[in-house]
């Protein structure tokens, strides 16, 4: 069926995030706070948050605190996130380490699929660095990674492939190796499904 | 100049001060009020706060304490669920009312059967009249996404009109001479909710309060149940990233909140009223409103709230008869409380900064 979401060949358009999160998809939202995170809850309540169902931290509903506070622990160190700790409120950390952490806590579930929405969206450069290599990590382990970002050299360094979305319609991805910014620009003034010689007209 | 800065984490000191300040603020005013009636307020405030605990008639009124408290913290507790969601169940006093109704028509309708399942199957019903109370907004708000602050409170009038009809009409004491309410449950011992211990005050529903209070402790600390309805209530986003459904949340908070309510209602006709009558409910459902913020809304907080609450009925009584107090003006002192606490409440969240002269 066209425009049906599948996981491994299974229809997931109609389930639900948990279920989702089951079949192997993570995302990262594009709000950090109060989205992807509950601003005035601590980084272990928010480590709970997405991965309650991949890490095992509930039992019977009942929750497993102190494994909880050691999946946020290990966020925070892997993902080199600054912070005085796990009881700290989402919202007093800076954009760049929050965005860390909630990177993290969907990588380390590892995944079959990520998807994330502007992943290093104000963040400062270092941290940007180490996010984008992260998710090629996950990528090389062998996940499906969807990057949607409107930033194009981020697209370019992490994508093998490329897709642009215009009015509602998303074109046939192309690999990124050789691709130019004359190319991505046409594909986001609408030009993808045009034939090839009115390309190279619009081209000329 | 003053202003408000938001803290970057809520202060812990103030999430439990601010109770206690409000209450200091609310002596202090509440004083000048009574002063300005014309009452020795010192007098006043002794009577409602000291004299029922270690005065002279302490030894009855303690046991009233729990006897008020009781319905309203088993209330409160279940509101205070909701009121965590960002679920508005204003209508806890209809449900009371309800519950009250189904649980002793169930038990009159078998009068005199003496059976010792008799009384467990009323406590059903009280729940399940409550509940059914609480569906209809929490079923208009899912379906038809009506408000169901209105629609609560609008019931609560609805079922108020269903009381005098039960205690004229279907209910009414046909060996009661014509006078309205139903017979009274002190003389049906199968349907009875008597204290377990004479003059303590402790009733079955004293029992499930407590229980109810420690239940919902694990529940908001240790389930994820209660995660999920704190996170609903913080970041609704983030709560259905999380995978919360806000309808089966809003279905499930009205009904835990309408069942604690029907079910305090059916333990107070079986108990300390007595009976079905036009006005045996006291706004206890109301009042709740005020103890489940009082209480911060957290499990704890509310016993002491109630018991908080409770006092300030039973020595505003106290200070209306002994020292011709209007009745109101004990409901202004209450009601001086919750917005105390509210205004109090801001510094959990903000720090107040004074901006100097010339600086920005």
């Amino acid at each position: 069926m066209p425009g049906a979401v599948k996981i491994n060949g299974q229809n997931a358009g109609h389930l639900g995030p948990n279920d989702r999160r089951q079949a192997g998809l993570v995302t990262g939202p594009e709000e950090r706070l109060g989205h992807a995170a509950a601003p005035d809850m601590s980084l272990t309540e928010n480590a709970l948050l997405t991965g309650v169902l991949r890490k095992g931290l509930a039992k019977n509903g009942f929750i497993d605190w102190a494994k909880t506070r050691d999946y946020a622990a290990e966020v925070i160190k892997t993902f080199d996130v600054r912070t005085p700790g796990t009881h700290t409120a989402a919202r007093a950390l800076s954009g760049g380490n929050l965005q860390k952490f909630v990177i993290g806590r969907e990588i380390l579930q590892e995944p079959g699929i990520i998807i994330v929405n502007q992943p290093t969206w104000g963040v400062d450069a270092a941290a940007a660095a180490f996010i984008r290599q992260a998710l090629l990590n996950r990528a090389a382990a062998g996940a499906a990674v969807v990057v949607i970002s409107q930033d194009i050299d981020e697209l370019l360094e992490v994508g093998d492939r490329f897709a642009a979305l215009n009015e509602g319609r998303l074109s046939d991805p192309v690999p990124t190796l050789g691709l130019t910014v004359d190319q991505i620009g046409l594909m986001l003034g609408g030009a993808h499904g045009m034939h090839k010689a009115e390309v190279q007209h619009a081209e000329a | 100049m003053l202003r408000l800065e938001k803290r970057p984490n809520p202060s812990q000191f103030w999430l439990y001060a601010t109770p206690v300040v409000a209450v200091l603020l609310t002596m202090l005013a509440g004083g000048a009020m009574f002063a300005i009636l014309g009452k020795n307020p010192f007098e006043v405030i002794r009577t409602i706060f000291w004299d029922p605990l270690f005065g002279e008639f302490a030894w009855y009124l303690r046991g009233q304490l729990l006897v008020k408290a009781g319905p309203l913290v088993l209330i409160a507790v279940g509101l205070s669920l909701g009121f965590r969601a960002g679920i508005w169940n204003i209508g806890a006093e209809g449900q009371y009312i309800m519950g009250a109704i189904f649980g002793a028509a169930v038990g009159l309708a078998v009068f005199p059967t003496e059976n010792r399942l008799i009384f467990p199957v009323m406590i059903v019903a009280g729940v399940f009249g409550g509940w059914v109370w609480a569906m209809i907004p929490a079923i208009l708000k899912t379906r038809f996404n009506t408000n169901e602050i209105l629609v609560s409170l609008m019931l609560v009038y609805v079922a108020q009109t269903i009381l005098a009809m039960a205690s004229t009409g279907f209910l009414r004491n046909p060996e009661g001479a014509g006078f309205p309410g139903s017979r009274n449950f002190s003389s049906y011992p199968a349907g009875a909710n008597p204290e377990l211990i004479a003059g303590s005050g402790m009733h079955w529903g004293v029992v499930a309060a407590l229980v109810t209070v420690i239940a919902a402790y694990i529940l908001l600390q240790r389930h994820l149940l209660g995660f999920q309805i704190k996170l609903a209530g913080q970041a609704p986003r983030a709560a259905r990233f999380h995978g919360v459904d806000p309808n089966k949340l809003v279905v499930l908070c009205m009904g835990i909140s309408g069942a604690l309510a029907g079910v305090a209602g059916l333990f107070e006709v079986t108990g300390p009223a007595g009976q079905i009558s036009i006005d045996f409910n006291v706004g206890y459902g109301f009042t709740a409103i005020i103890v489940a913020f009082l209480g911060r809304l957290n499990p704890i907080g509310i016993l002491l709230a109630g018991l908080l609450m409770a006092l300030t009925y039973i020595g505003g009584e106290m200070a209306a008869t002994n020292l011709g107090l209007p009745s109101a003006a004990i409901q202004v002192f209450q009601g001086m409380l919750l917005f105390f606490l509210l205004g109090v409440d801001v510094l959990t969240n903000f720090r107040i900064r004074p901006i100097f002269m010339g600086a920005r």
